[in-house]
């Protein structure tokens, strides 16, 4: 990790607040937010207290839905997706921290559809650095950065919750 | 250590001994036993076995992890429990399972074992699920698939003769840590069958490989190996004193169709011995767990009120052996 990237990149806080300045009066009142995990989950547990309305929070891990199986094998640390809402009719926000290639959001999208038929289903990321692989868009993004793509870009939660970005080699 | 370790062959110098199971990288590829088996390699299969138990309790019980895969249960020897959860294991993955009751088919026609799986083979098996009542067969069978370059295929030993039975042992594992939490601090005891029980010797070899500091085994001398205690488990013969204090008590099934010889007076007196009634179970901790690999001989080595009673963890081991089952098949069909 080399201190000049980090210093390029926006603080996490401030772009999470531009985000949910994006999302309030335009994401319905009822809304599921839907974390991916790690960074996701984070996300919208926060956006669900910062947004107006009551906002049933949900999780997944789409480690059973990816496409990379077979290169990669089992993912560790699998967590248990929870969707303690009926995702029938339902009006669902994913949140995810980093959108890149679009092929966690495919496997998320794979997975709320076996637990039923929203009524609607929208993305809010907090980064969203172009690369796209597949047809999918952001519906709110915090910012729009470009990121070389030898480096990942990765959400970190410090002591007291504080949100912050940082570089990885990919 | 155990006689046999003292006479493998030495390691050429330098090398590090392979576990047959692991494959260039270190990695599961087989499982076959528990026996040698890291403790990360236990455990992670223990980790992933834990969101998959939620898979279950959705509407559509489903993940796509091993959609296109084909699993063929081989069984050379009668099993329902084992047959089916294995089954719907590869189900919940999404993969196709191709169920053979070997006994009544090829082999009775002359075909060997191996020329079995090159068939099957040639159908393009992904994985093996194979029980038979000769120790080693799966070991021989992985074997075969390695010295014939098969390294894309994996087998997992559901149950093979008195040797092993590793998955049965794994979610036995799980079910004590999911209500124990910590193996470190654990008295375990194993009654009845242990002669016969490949049941209890992959749970022993897991419970010694995770830490458990106290593993006793209790049955009549008939029904308990000569120099068990090189296991690494105390015997005892009074199931009162073996049961002084534990925290988890494993019934084990009485085997009579393994059973040459009179090695019991009656399956009554058996009881009176060895059946676990609630004055016997009195003896372990207030809030020890009972479990059962399954089928119970209800009035044999467990009474009914004691089966169905609340200490009994009996069902729930049936439910995690589903999701154990579907991490160890994801965990080598991904290695």
């Amino acid at each position: 990790m080399s201190a000049s990237a980090d210093a390029a990149l926006p603080d996490a806080e401030a772009l999470l607040a531009a985000l949910a300045e994006r999302m309030a009066g335009a994401v319905a009142r009822d809304a599921a937010f839907v974390g991916i995990y790690s960074g996701g989950a984070w996300l919208a547990e926060r956006l669900a207290e910062m947004l107006p309305g009551e906002h049933p929070l949900g999780f997944v891990d789409v480690a059973y839905y990816r496409d990379d199986f077979k290169r990669k094998g089992l993912k560790a640390n699998t967590k248990r997706t929870e969707l303690p809402f009926d995702v029938e009719g339902a009006s669902i926000v994913l949140v995810d921290d980093v959108l890149y290639t679009g092929r966690s959001v495919r496997a998320a999208i794979n997975e709320l559809f076996d637990f039923g038929r929203p009524d609607r289903v929208e993305l809010a990321v907090l980064v969203d650095r172009g690369g796209r692989e597949l047809p999918i868009e952001a519906t709110y993004a915090g910012a729009r950065l470009a990121v070389a793509r030898d480096l990942s870009i990765v959400l970190a939660r410090g002591e007291g919750g504080t949100l912050s970005l940082g570089v990885e080699p990919a | 250590m155990t006689a046999r370790a003292a006479t493998a062959p030495p390691p050429p110098p330098g090398a590090r001994p392979r576990h047959p199971q692991l494959n260039a990288e270190g990695k599961l590829t087989h499982l076959l036993t528990l026996e040698g088996l890291p403790a990360e390699a236990i455990e992670g299969i223990l980790d992933a076995a834990e969101p998959f138990v939620s898979i279950g309790e959705r509407e559509v019980k489903k993940v796509p992890l091993l959609r296109g895969k084909t699993i063929f249960n081989l069984f050379f020897e009668s099993s329902t429990r084992t047959r089916t959860t294995f089954e719907i294991a590869a189900k919940r993955l999404s993969a196709d399972v191709v169920n053979l009751n070997i006994g009544v088919s090829s082999t009775s026609k002359g075909e060997t074992l191996l020329d079995t799986i090159d068939n099957l083979c040639a159908m393009n098996a992904d994985v093996f699920v194979v029980r038979h009542g000769q120790s080693g067969a799966p070991h021989l069978i992985a074997r075969h698939l390695v010295a014939t370059g098969r390294h894309h295929v994996h087998v997992i030993n559901a149950g093979d003769g008195r040797h092993a039975h590793p998955s049965q042992g794994l979610l036995d594992l799980y079910t004590i840590r999911h209500y124990k939490r910590d193996f470190r601090a654990l008295s375990v005891v194993i009654v009845g069958d242990v002669l016969h029980s490949r049941v209890a010797r992959s749970l022993i070899h897991g419970l010694t490989t995770l830490g458990a500091p106290d593993v006793r085994v209790v049955g009549p001398a008939t029904l308990l190996p000569p120099f068990v205690e090189s296991l690494g488990v105390r015997p005892f013969h009074d199931m009162r004193a073996g049961l002084d204090g534990c925290d988890v008590v494993v019934m084990l099934r009485l085997q009579s169709e393994r059973m040459r010889g009179a090695l019991l007076p009656s399956s009554g007196e058996y009881f009176k011995h060895y059946g676990l009634t609630a004055e016997k179970l009195a003896r372990a901790k207030p809030d020890a767990i009972v479990m059962h690999p399954g089928p119970m001989n209800r009035g044999v080595e467990i009474d009914s009120p004691v089966a169905d009673g609340e200490r009994s963890v009996i069902l729930p081991q049936v439910t995690f052996g589903i999701a154990v089952r579907m991490a160890v098949m994801s965990t080598i069909a991904g290695n």
